[in-house]
């Protein structure tokens, strides 16, 4: 993967040592460049992970299958989790948002281009480190091991008493590590957006994507740091003496959940944020016209951002909280659907009586749509305390958060790399492949997520190993793996694409898309000071304006 | 607001492309999902009912509840998918009509559609009705959580202490004095509260037949009940990962008659008979690490790690479920626990052939 990045500039670098390249690589505070690397970083590790996920479907194809041992199958869906949240999600949406947010404002680069390249580096950092445990997991003397304690590493599990070694080490010293570096770029996303926009760009002015990052942003400081927080405290209950969550002398289990969900559902709306942003750029320009309800859309995005900070316990329902506590969170759980529906609904209204263009980013927008329609309405299910009873902790909340960050986040990316690739790499995506790599991705999803929430009806808890024959899962449970396989191969087209376009594909030029945002005003791949002078805008639009000069769009905002 | 856009002769695109460009996309893909729904429908549809033949129990799926509180849940539940389902009819159908009636047919030359900016009354109408939506879910959900979390305790109550062990469940009844593991008899028609504890890390006690969820937490009393309203075997397991056999600490409930209740409960009072024939098998019972882990009442074993063994053939499964209890499997989880539960912490007991034989003998004695 990084070999393509490098090869990116080769064309007006010829004749220079590739040392010297990587170097330049290595040490770049160019937004662009740490935007690319971001992006490659959560590639490799979404294959890497996606690996994971695959051994688990093989294994969970029969009922008492032993195609691994429970040990390494606890690890995977460990290392799945993990990596897809912290080393492929954020890092992704954090490249993008390297990349683009400058561009969209009219800045030359971020507010902090050295913090910036510290942050990566940290993230990147982190999640070597994770990875490291195969190795060094059990310490130097014996075999490596992952880390097993599940993506949200409840206590008391993660005691000394329970996790002896040093696996769960990496696991909370990666996380810790990867934490800062994201903290670091939340910072710069909210100072290059406050402080660098171009003359004109008045908050109400900027592109719906980037205030969906300021969100972001903003919920990354507030969701990072209580993780981060715990993380110490466990270190300190492992080696030093602690007790903060060390339930045989004293400690609560109940805290580490408060502090893990309090980040952990805001991280979730972290991941999707980004995606709405996506969705808010991409829709609009593929039926030709502009975002419905812009104002409302900032409005709904900012309300999702407070709200989420409201809802952690919903993934608690079943721990033996008051009536009263559940009560409280289921109201404020299906309240966040409220902003959401609106969301949807703008979308929606964006499309009506346009002209819609199916290429592969409207595509990918559309299948965003329906499958988050979906996730949503689970989600409700899965608010409502009561229903929460029987659905928590089953095949059920699997599929649910799968439709949200597959069938949501995954899709909006894939669109977002339809949509951006070109701007990127000055090249177009193949159009052929793409709408293989969409139709094949939909297939496979579909059979998967879909079918996976009726195991989950039918009493089958997440993250078993195997399971007895006979309980009505086992038909399911093949088609689901069948399923998974689809969409591996999906993803190799799509991976196909990215290599055979980087090199086949059609020019792209400046603006291939007949879009209306900055980016697309300047060259493809843009030069590295991104604007030779700093543009000025009079509205939303600034290219619609320039394309209709008699037809401007401030005149309606 | 809205202001029409004016024909753009130059834009950049060729007009063969857009030919070319207008398959019928928008068609097939509301073909293909509503397809796609239907078949969701139907698969789900034919899963739950062919998944609940009523004789016997095997499927522990949550819309066949036979409890009064499941059965609340259950009522909850459609109504909860009553109201997301007529959600997503609209909503999927305004995503069809718009895809379809609004993709771009233009064969001429090329106008920008009218440019709408938005519509304060639209938008108004689809914030105000999603918060009616979420009031109502939210009383009706309310009023469940009332009335299964707050239910005043009966007199006449069976009281039964869980106790989550990594990988099994410990079962008390403090008032009655019997003491057991992983298969939970319950009376018919009778109230029956559940204290949960644990006595290590996460665990979640889940039968979803007879009742939703409740985590066992360590340092923390949890409670649930149950009223189980039919007789027969009812399956779940734990449903809160708590470490390497997570996958296999099954739970069986055995929902008696108040007769066969009663004989269980004579059964498992009385002290384990010792037979004298066993007497070598006991031996081996008694001077090894088995009495570290196992009581078996009446011998030197009292410890409590492990399940009690003192009326061990009273039950129809060992470790946690995952075999039968047969006279061959009995011998396979002493002599190597691993091929039948592998990271279970019965650790494997290397005993001689004879002592083996002599030992599966003594346990197959405790009825």
């Amino acid at each position: 993967m990084s070999s393509d990045a490098m090869a990116i500039r080769t064309a007006s670098e010829t004749g220079r040592p590739w040392v010297e390249t990587l170097h330049e690589w290595v040490t770049t505070v160019d937004h662009k460049r740490l935007g690319i690397l971001y992006i490659l970083y959560a590639l490799f590790f979404l294959v890497v992970a996606g690996s994971e996920a695959m051994i688990m479907r093989i294994q969970l194809m029969y009922p008492h299958n032993a195609f691994v041992s429970p040990q390494v199958f606890n690890r995977m869906f460990t290392m799945h989790g993990t990596t897809m949240v912290f080393f492929v999600g954020i890092p992704i949406l954090f490249g993008f948002a390297n990349y683009i947010v400058p561009l969209m404002i009219g800045a030359r680069d971020m507010a902090f281009p050295r913090l910036n390249a510290f942050s990566f580096w940290l993230t990147a950092f982190g999640g070597f480190l994770l990875y490291f445990s195969f190795f060094g997991g059990s310490g130097l003397y014996g075999a490596g091991s992952a880390p097993d304690v599940g993506w949200w590493a409840y206590a008391p599990l993660t005691s000394r008493a329970f996790s002896p070694g040093h696996s769960t080490d990496y696991w909370t010293i990666g996380l810790l590590v990867a934490g800062f570096g994201s903290i670091g770029t939340a910072i710069n996303i909210i100072a290059t957006i406050l402080c660098m926009r171009c003359p004109g760009m008045k908050l109400g002015r900027m592109p719906l994507l980037v205030w969906m990052n300021l969100v972001m942003s903003g919920m990354v400081l507030i969701a990072i740091t209580p993780l981060s927080a715990a993380q110490i405290m466990l270190c300190v209950d492992r080696y030093l003496g602690g007790h903060f969550f060390d339930t045989q002398a004293g400690g609560s289990a109940t805290l580490w959940m408060h502090f893990f969900w309090i980040f952990g559902h805001p991280e979730v709306y972290i991941l999707i944020i980004p995606a709405f942003a996506f969705m808010s750029e991409i829709v609009p320009v593929f039926s030709r016209k502009p975002i419905f309800g812009y104002p409302v859309m900032v409005g709904a995005t900012v309300c999702i951002g407070f709200l989420s900070l409201s809802v952690w316990a919903h993934h608690m329902f079943t721990i033996g909280m008051s009536s009263y506590t559940n009560a409280f969170f289921t109201l404020t759980t299906l309240a966040v659907g409220i902003p959401t529906g609106i969301k949807i609904f703008n979308w929606l209204g964006t499309m009506w009586g346009g002209k819609i263009q199916f290429k592969t980013p409207m595509l990918f927008c559309i299948a965003f749509l329906f499958q988050f329609l979906i996730a949503g309405l689970t989600g409700i299910m899965l608010g409502s305390a009561a229903f929460n009873w029987q659905l928590s902790g089953s095949y059920f909340v699997v599929a649910h958060f799968h439709y949200t960050l597959v069938g949501g986040l995954l899709f909006a990316i894939f669109a977002a790399f339809y949509y951006w690739y070109p701007k990127i790499i000055g090249k177009m995506l193949s159009e052929g492949l793409g709408k293989l790599h969409f139709w094949l991705l939909f297939i496979g999803f579909h059979l998967t997520f879909d079918l996976m929430h009726i195991p989950g009806l039918l009493g089958m808890p997440r993250r078993i190993y195997t399971y007895e024959p006979g309980r009505g899962w086992d038909t399911w449970n093949l088609l689901i793996t069948i399923g998974a396989f689809i969409q591996g191969i999906a993803t190799l087209v799509f991976v196909a694409n990215l290599i055979i376009s980087y090199f086949k594909g059609a020019k792209a030029g400046s603006d291939p898309w007949d879009a209306w945002t900055l980016e697309w005003s300047v060259s493809s791949p843009p030069p590295s000071y991104n604007f030779a002078s700093i543009p000025t805008v009079a509205s939303r639009r600034p290219l619609w304006d320039l394309k209709h000069p008699e037809d401007q769009d401030g005149r309606y905002e | 607001m809205a202001n029409i856009g004016s024909a753009w002769g130059e834009r950049k695109r060729q007009p063969a492309m857009r030919e070319n460009g207008k398959t019928e996309w928008a068609a097939v893909v509301g073909r293909a999902m509503g397809i796609l729904v239907l078949l969701a429908g139907i698969l789900l549809a034919a899963g739950l009912c062919n998944a609940s033949p009523a004789s016997d129990n095997q499927v522990p799926n949550i819309f066949d509840p036979r409890s009064p509180n499941a059965k609340s849940l259950y009522h909850l539940s459609n109504f909860v998918l009553a109201i997301t389902g007529m959600i997503f009819v609209v909503v999927f159908g305004l995503l069809v009509y718009v895809i379809v009636k609004f993709r771009d047919r233009t064969t001429g030359a090329w106008r920008e559609p009218a440019q709408v900016y938005g519509s304060t009354q639209i938008e108004l109408a689809w914030t105000v009705i999603p918060i009616l939506i979420v009031v109502v879910l939210f009383l009706t959900t309310a009023r469940v959580i009332h009335a299964i979390q707050d239910a005043p305790k009966p007199a006449q109550a069976l009281s039964v202490t869980v106790i989550g062990h990594q990988f099994w469940w410990e079962f008390r009844y403090p008032e009655l004095g019997v003491v057991t593991a992983n298969e939970l008899h319950l009376p018919v028609s009778t109230p029956t509260y559940l204290k949960l504890l644990s006595a290590d890390t996460d665990h979640s006690f889940w039968i979803p037949q007879l009742a939703g969820k409740t985590d066992l937490i360590p340092n923390r009393i949890n409670e649930m009940w149950m009223e189980p309203e039919q007789t027969g075997t009812f399956l779940g397991q734990c449903a809160q990962y708590c470490g390497t056999q997570h996958a296999k600490m099954l739970l069986r409930v055995s929902v008696d008659s108040p007769e066969d209740f009663d004989i269980w409960v004579r059964g498992q009072k009385q002290t384990a008979l010792q037979d004298q024939k066993e007497l070598a098998g006991r031996h081996v019972f008694e001077s090894t690490s088995c009495v570290n882990c196992h009581a078996v009442g009446g011998t030197n074993g009292t410890g409590r790690f492990g399940p009690d063994l003192t009326h061990l053939m009273s039950r129809k499964t060992i470790a946690a479920g995952a075999a039968r209890n047969t006279h061959e499997n009995l011998r396979l989880w002493i002599e190597n626990p691993d091929a039948i539960k592998p990271g279970s912490l019965m650790p494997a007991m290397k005993l001689s052939d004879a002592d083996l034989d002599a030992l599966v003998r003594y346990l197959e004695t405790l009825q």
